[in-house]
């Protein structure tokens, strides 16, 4: 594999790990739903909201993260995706800003807005968010409408943007597409999901658990049923392969599934992700087990990253076009220069240490658990 | 008639400019609330020191997250509104961005939790680490994003690549330490910690002003004011040398400045004028309804030279031939050459015409002779091609030259302010003088519009361009009927003032209560 290559699928992988830590994180989220039901009385509410108060900005700098390594590692997709689908994002953007002042707001005497509605701005943020987070990944298998012509630069009048929407509902067109939404609901509870394990490892008390059972029963089912459904159909879908030789896209049927077959270590793992996730639920739903949160949370992150290493390898348009297939995206026709890539790649082996003090920090404060309760910080 | 373009603008200058409400104070308060915990242990933990930190902390993280809200709207901006920006620049302008993420914001968002909620669950020490980390990582955040505004205002370290129709980086130190990055990031960083030195001593004269919390009043003041008189001459130091960099690599901009039309040596600098709004490219009105000069000045501050030529918008739009300056007619028409030379090489590639796809990659190669004279005499010129008129060089003068003098004027206000200041502390007399108290107070909205009028002159400065001379903004847009901007355009809006009189009455509220002794 030439190093350019080697570089662009380092970085798509390094893009599919950040979705999936990002889904993992989104259990910030999950648990915002979960306020009404879990936390419908005030204790409660305070009792995981501070919780999940001290997590929110990692949540919201992931996402910020994953919009920038895609701006510089693929920016062709930045700007047709970001430039087209333009309500889907603004919608997203939108829920993430009420979000952010909802956490630091609540329970601040003067908010002008009440507690209530901030309460309810995180709960929209939890139920949006995921949603649309996840019909936005969705796209990436089931494409979006829009032409790319790199050729329209040099017009100095007329069209000159080179990525053009086609579907005058930029982007809200996705949510007809029954996969994307139905992957966006299997992310949607799978955020609930995760929350509840969360909430049983740091701030469970026999109310919160009590509590968690019926959401826990219904978030687990519906993950599961929206997942089989989303992933079933687009293993049996067509995708669209880019043929380096001819240097031509087709339309390949079962596209999915052949990449499974023709990637074993990627489906393997992937299979590993679903079962760790199943067997943390079983072990939640049975034992409400403080150790579930381990098996979902790594389970989700390896789930998502090897969906999106199907989506992307394998010579895949990991944005299929379907104004004009050969406008479709894939990781070596839409990427940064082969210096850009070298430059971020070195930067990157800044990860780990990231990790490393994001768990120093966690495991400092995590030495008083949440038990104990974090709001007498929020008050006044 | 507002336009696509106008409301993109609007939309991404009102982002902008709430974010930078919100983000000036935190850059510099960070700092403030490090000192304060630094002192606190240092004086073997006194509980009053330690009241005044948490005190300036609760501020600074009500704006921490109104900041990051606004943030994360900013960066995905570039991709909604400006498309062909995006790409066109992606390469270069994405790579700050992401690494700002894995650098400054995982950093600031791990060590804000702890600097907020861990005061009672981690060791002192660690908390202080990361309070400092926490500064850090704000400033650190805004090195990247500054670093890529350097950029395109003086874009260096890249080439064009004909096969993907883009500027690709070549030299990511280039990129990073040009001279522009480097005085626009020491400019912002202090811009920032001149507004939290502001905030912070205005708001400790209205507890003076109360007669309360008298003792913390006075602890933040004389570490504000230190701060302050620090911050406000090195924001005037680092404000001439970008002065200095605009009149070299963005002369438009600085003719802007002053409001020159016709160039000349020794240039007088204008202190003050109101401007004759008659007067244009194409009539002999005069410019100014009434002015006071400096004589020379303008030469001399430009170039540090009193007989110097400054140009004005007549020799930059239609050049000056003496002087060596190209006009923008010129330009354009080389622009369009350069332009025209990714068309015949589209359609070389297309019709497999070897010759004509080898000769124009050769143009464009800065390896060799031909590639650099084309580079330096064509390409260099390659935005202009899209403009329509040469006087779209012109940014809207009035604007820029009212701000620029609401910056400056009152820059050098703050410089005096701390002095005076940090002389009634020495003397002890700080709580006697109820004006001053006032004087303080009524400081504050002045801080935040004279660095609101810093991002005007700077970003309204450099119109019509997103990429100085390389990319106008009306080639940066997105495929999007204005229609959909305007109605995000208000949904913002409305949001961001809703959140900014929240933000306004929950700080007040919370000054009100004042600080609190565990």
């Amino acid at each position: 594999m030439e190093i350019y290559s080697l570089l662009q699928h380092y970085w798509w992988f390094i893009i599919s790990l950040l979705t999936g830590i990002l889904v993992f994180m989104l259990f910030v989220q999950g648990g915002q739903t979960l306020i009404y039901s879990i936390g419908k009385e005030q204790p409660e509410r305070d009792r995981i909201l501070g919780a999940l108060g001290h997590k929110w900005e990692i949540t919201f700098t992931t996402l910020v993260t994953f919009g920038g390594a895609f701006f510089a590692s693929f920016p062709l997709f930045y700007s047709t995706s970001f430039g087209g689908a333009f309500y889907v994002w603004m919608l997203i953007l939108l829920v993430f800003v009420i979000q952010a002042v909802g956490y630091e707001f609540r329970k601040k005497p003067s908010n002008l807005l009440g507690e209530r509605t901030y309460d309810f701005f995180l709960f929209l943020n939890g139920f949006l968010g995921t949603l649309l987070l996840g019909c936005a990944v969705g796209t990436m298998f089931t494409g979006g409408e829009f032409v790319v012509n790199r050729n329209n630069i040099v017009n100095t009048v007329g069209q000159n943007v080179i990525s053009v929407w086609q579907n005058p509902l930029l982007g809200l067109e996705a949510l007809f597409d029954y996969r994307n939404v139905a992957l966006g609901l299997a992310v949607f509870f799978l955020s609930r999901v995760l929350a509840i394990h969360y909430f049983f490892n740091s701030v469970s008390t026999k109310k919160i658990r009590a509590k968690a059972k019926r959401p826990l029963l219904i978030s687990s089912i519906g993950f599961v049923v929206s997942f089989l459904t989303f992933l079933i159909s687009i293993l049996f879908s067509s995708g669209v392969t880019y043929d380096p030789l001819l240097e031509t896209f087709l339309r390949e049927d079962f596209k999915y599934f052949i990449n499974m077959l023709e990637l074993p270590i990627v489906s393997s793992l992937l299979i590993v992700g679903v079962v760790a996730v199943l067997y943390a639920i079983f072990i939640g739903l049975t034992k409400r087990s403080d150790n579930a949160i381990w098996f979902s949370g790594a389970g989700t992150i390896v789930t998502v990253t090897m969906l999106l290493l199907l989506a992307g390898y394998n010579n895949t348009a990991y944005y299929p076009s379907l104004s004009d297939i050969n406008s479709s995206l894939t990781i070596s026709n839409s990427s940064s220069s082969e210096f850009t890539l070298t430059v971020m790649s070195c930067v990157s082996l800044i990860i780990p240490v990231v990790i490393w003090y994001i768990w120093y920090a966690w495991k400092k404060m995590g030495r008083y658990n949440n038990k104990s309760s974090d709001q007498s910080n929020y008050k006044k | 008639m507002f336009e696509l373009i106008d409301w993109s603008r609007a939309q991404f200058a009102l982002t902008a400019m709430y974010h930078w409400i919100f983000v000036s104070l935190t850059l510099g308060l960070g700092f403030i609330c490090a000192i304060m915990e630094t002192i606190y242990l240092r004086k073997g933990k006194d509980p009053k020191w330690k009241s005044a930190t948490k005190f300036w902390m609760k501020l600074f993280a009500i704006n921490f997250a109104v900041g990051v809200a606004t943030g994360i709207i900013l960066e995905f901006q570039f991709g909604t509104n400006w498309s062909n920006y995006s790409y066109f620049v992606g390469d270069i302008f994405g790579a700050p961005l992401a690494i700002e993420g894995m650098f400054a914001f995982f950093m600031e968002s791990t060590f804000v939790a702890v600097m907020y909620f861990g005061w009672d669950k981690v060791s002192d020490r660690f908390h202080l680490t990361a309070t400092w980390l926490t500064a850090f990582g704000v400033v650190l955040s805004a090195i990247w994003i500054l670093i890529a505004n350097a950029w395109m205002q003086y874009p260096v370290g890249m080439e064009f690549n004909l096969q993907t129709a883009r500027s690709e980086m070549v030299d990511f130190f280039a990129l990073v330490f040009s001279e522009v990055a480097i005085v626009k990031f020491w400019h912002s960083i202090m811009t920032g910690s001149l507004t939290a030195a502001v905030f912070v001593t205005g708001i400790s004269a209205w507890f003076l002003l109360k007669r309360r919390d008298v003792d913390f009043a006075n602890k933040s003041i004389k570490v504000a004011s230190i701060v302050g008189i620090i911050a406000s001459i090195a924001v005037a130091y680092t404000g001439d040398k970008s002065a200095v960099q605009v009149a070299s690599h963005q002369p438009v901009k600085f003719a802007a400045f002053e409001a020159i039309y016709e160039g000349a040596e020794s240039a007088d600098l204008t202190l003050f004028g109101f401007l004759n709004s008659d007067k244009t490219l194409h009539n002999d009105e005069e410019v100014f309804n009434g002015e006071w000069k400096v004589e020379s000045l303008l030469s001399f501050l430009a170039f540090h030279d009193m007989g110097s030529f400054v140009p004005g918008f007549e020799d930059l739009v239609y050049g000056n031939e003496e002087r060596g300056i190209m006009g923008a007619d010129e330009k354009m028409e080389r622009g369009q050459f350069a332009i025209e030379q990714v068309r015949r090489y589209n359609q070389a590639v297309k019709s497999n015409d070897l010759e004509t796809k080898n000769e124009i990659i050769g143009l464009f190669d800065r390896s060799t002779e031909e590639g650099m004279a084309f580079h330096d005499e064509y390409f260099s010129y390659f935005g202009y091609g899209y403009l329509t008129s040469p006087d779209e060089i012109i940014p809207p003068i009035g604007l820029v030259f009212y701000s620029f003098r609401v910056m400056v004027g009152l820059g050098l206000y703050f410089i005096f302010m701390f002095i005076a200041v940090l002389w009634l502390q020495y003397k002890n007399i700080l709580g006697k003088y109820k004006v001053v108290h006032y004087i303080l107070i009524i400081s504050i909205p002045f801080v935040y519009i004279s660095s609101q009028a810093g991002w005007i002159v700077s970003e309204v400065g450099r119109q019509p361009w997103t990429v100085q001379d390389l990319l106008p903004v009306s080639a940066s847009l997105s495929s999007i009927n204005s229609v959909n901007v305007i109605t995000t355009f208000f949904i913002f809006a409305t949001l961001f003032t809703i959140l900014l009189i929240a933000e306004l009455k929950i700080m007040f509220k919370q000054i009100k209560i004042g600080p609190q002794e565990d």
